[in-house]
């Protein structure tokens, strides 16, 4: 047993992970009488899920060279505010209402802002060598004062329209017909990264994977995708909402009622591909290489001619870039900006990080690990939710499920030492 | 004679009131071997750390070729062809052999991204030369034995056509067979006309291997000399009391009454 799964090469704490998810799953579905299970929760749960696991994905690399971000909530809650007036009051005023660029603006502007103030703590932490503690707990407070001081604490609404398909929502799912292509291409892509890489192994004369275990990983791997997708297109669109759309495109109500699935969310797309994006950063590029190895010896980083503050001052850059995708997620998904947007966010991005596997001692994590823990997050909170368990309980178990996982994991690595 | 592939010369830096190295001069000509001797905290790995960009020195000159060298960083450094073995290897211990190997220059594709299997296949080759018994190629340094991580640290050294090389106690870990493999690649390295600098408390190893010695005690230069012109009675009398004899150049650091 242990051998094949040796020779599928898969991460055992990804799969303790998975199993750790399934378990959570099946533990609320049984308690709730079967309704954690249903195309309409998950899905839920996976747009809710978005925006901490946007963020969970910088948090790995920041964790990797051994530093911390605090200020990620507040940065969230101030770039949401600016985005939140910049569509809701400028825009509007210059472009006119609905414009249809005033989305890619705002999302610009948001990405523009977060990177902006990331590459400016970083250069405070990499170049004046204030510890990143420090830099970002200033951060939080200055952000989050920041936020109000946008609007003096107004709230800001309605959003623009087309912004505010990625918050998810009705009009913030690409339906079924897309969701399948998307899931088609997923496939392909799959089984072309698995050929290629063990084409280039071969030539180099090195060990693959036994063709049983490399079908069983391609067939894995575009089940979880092919899955996915027929749950989010099961989760059909409120009856009274698919009657509209199909007047409006002229076509009859069949019989015994009109199922159209929601489909994947707009921002779980996105979500996705800045994983995939981040894992691809992470593990295939210098940057990502660079970013282990000051975790695991800076010393040893900078005498091998790495450029070690330029890159620390990049990742915190980078997390800054993602708290502005975030921002842009949680202000639509609200449909409102408000100062207190992301408030405990960094607690949240820090713990699935941490859950997901990263090493608070430097070196070691996975963006995959990331955001499954931040799934894992997510539906211990929406399951006590469904269950009614109130506020300051979920907290403690939030809390206790923490602790517990990273005394998990402590011991696991203890293990195969 | 020939200009001089380095000269270091009154080469001084200190840490807090502690003078690490005080007012040092030595020099390396290509194809030549010049260990560094001393007692321990004589100041020897601080002196290359400076060569080799880690330290920036408080005082003195570096010269590369008779010009002016500008070191002030491990990168410039490696641009004048400087590589180094540190004392302490300086490995990542989260990565495996070849991302070490290649760290801060590594192998890219087409499309900009890392090239792992050929890194992994050039460290191969490499690690055949210095350790053949090497199989760990897919685990994080961390899990190698000491000698193992030396011939990683030396493999990273050897790979990018040093010009100067620097090894700060290479063989400290190694066993006898391999001691003499990297004993070898020292002589070969000479041979291709590299200028190396090596320190070692191993007098046979340095009498086997180098042309020169430079003696440091204290932080300061006791003297130079060609291993021809001296004993190995007479080195040991320059690292413990300081003592320059008649066959040696004198450096600042000689004890007067010499
Ligand atoms: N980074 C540093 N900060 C403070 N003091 C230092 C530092 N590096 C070296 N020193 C001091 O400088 C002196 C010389 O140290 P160095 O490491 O150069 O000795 P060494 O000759 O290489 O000794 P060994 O044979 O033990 O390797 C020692 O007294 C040491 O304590
Ligand atoms: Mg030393």
């Amino acid at each position: 047993m242990t051998r094949q799964l040796r020779a599928l090469e898969i991460d055992p704490r990804l799969v303790g992970m998975l199993g750790a998810l399934a378990a959570i799953w099946i533990g609320f579905d049984l308690l709730s009488g079967g309704a954690f299970l249903t195309p309409r929760n998950l899905w839920n749960l996976s747009v809710q899920t978005a925006s901490i696991a946007v963020m969970a994905c910088g948090m790995v690399l920041i964790i990797v060279t051994r530093n911390i971000d605090l200020s990620v909530g507040a940065v969230l809650g101030f770039v949401g505010m600016l985005v939140g007036v910049l569509q809701a009051r400028l825009l509007p005023e210059l472009l006119g209402l609905e414009h249809p660029a005033t989305w890619l603006i705002a999302v610009a502007a948001a990405i523009v802002a977060g990177g902006a103030i990331g590459l400016f703590q970083g250069a405070l932490i990499a170049y004046l060598g204030i510890p990143s503690f420090i830099v970002t707990l200033g951060g939080l407070l200055v952000w989050r004062g920041a936020a109000w001081w946008v609007t003096q604490g107004q709230t800001v609404a309605p959003m623009d329209g087309a912004f505010r398909k990625l918050g998810g929502g009705i009009e913030g799912a690409i339906g079924a017909p897309l969701s399948w292509a998307i899931a088609a291409v997923g496939c392909a892509a799959i089984l072309a990264a698995l050929w290629f890489a063990r084409q280039r192994k071969l030539r180099f004369g090195f060990a693959v994977r036994p063709a049983w275990a490399e079908a069983t990983v391609a067939l894995l791997s575009c089940g979880a995708v092919v899955g996915a997708v027929a749950v989010a297109n099961a989760y059909y669109l409120p009856p009274r909402v698919a009657e509209r759309l199909a007047q409006a495109q002229g076509l009859a109500i069949p019989e015994g009622g009109l199922f159209i699935g929601h489909g994947l969310a707009v921002p779980v797309l996105v979500a996705i591909g800045v994983g995939l994006a981040m894992t691809v950063l992470a593990m295939r590029t210098r940057f990502g290489r660079y970013v282990f190895a000051i975790g695991g010896n800076p010393e040893a980083a900078e005498l091998s001619g790495v450029n070690t503050r330029r890159t620390l001052m990049k990742v915190f850059g980078l997390m800054g870039v993602l708290c502005g995708i975030a921002a842009c997620i949680s202000t639509a998904r609200l449909n409102a900006a408000t100062n207190a947007a992301g408030t405990l966010d960094e607690l949240y991005v820090i713990a699935a990080a941490v859950i997901g596997g990263t090493s608070l001692a430097g070196g070691l994590g996975t963006i995959a690990g990331a955001m499954l823990g931040a799934l894992v997050m997510q539906s211990l909170q929406s399951g006590m939710v469904l269950l009614g368990v109130d506020a300051p309980m979920q907290n403690i178990v939030v809390g206790l499920v923490l602790v517990f996982a990273v005394w998990v994991d402590t011991v696991y690595r203890r293990g195969i030492r | 004679m020939s200009v001089p592939l380095v000269e270091m010369r009154d080469i001084s830096i200190a840490f807090g009131g502690i003078k690490a190295v005080d007012g040092v001069s030595v020099d390396l000509h290509a194809g030549e071997v010049v260990a560094l001797l001393g007692h321990n905290g004589a100041g020897k790995s601080t002196l290359i750390k400076i060569l080799s960009g880690a330290y920036p020195a408080d005082a003195g000159e570096i010269r590369v070729r008779g010009a002016a060298a500008r070191i002030a960083s491990p990168r410039d450094a490696k641009t004048y062809g400087i590589e180094t073995i540190y004392q302490t290897l300086a490995l990542a211990d989260n990565v495996d052999a070849a991302a070490n190997v290649f760290l801060g220059r590594e192998i890219v594709t087409r499309w900009g991204t890392l090239d792992d299997a050929a890194m992994e296949s050039q460290t191969r080759q490499v690690m055949a030369r210095l350790n053949p018994h090497f199989r760990r190629f897919k685990e994080p340094v961390r899990a190698l034995s000491g000698g193992q991580r030396q011939s990683v640290a030396i493999a990273r050294a050897i790979y990018f056509d040093a010009k100067i090389l620097i090894m700060d106690e290479p063989t400290a870990a190694l066993g006898p067979a391999e001691t003499k493999q990297v004993g070898e690649l020292v002589l070969e390295l000479k041979r291709q006309g590299i200028g190396i600098f090596l320190i070692s408390h191993d007098i046979h190893d340095v009498f086997d291997l180098a042309d020169r010695v430079s003696v440091m005690k204290n932080g300061r230069l006791v003297g130079t000399a060609r291993v021809e012109d001296v004993t190995k009675d007479e080195v040991l009398g320059m690292i413990i009391l300081g003592k320059c004899p008649p066959g040696a150049v004198p450096g600042p650091g000689a004890s007067a009454d010499a």
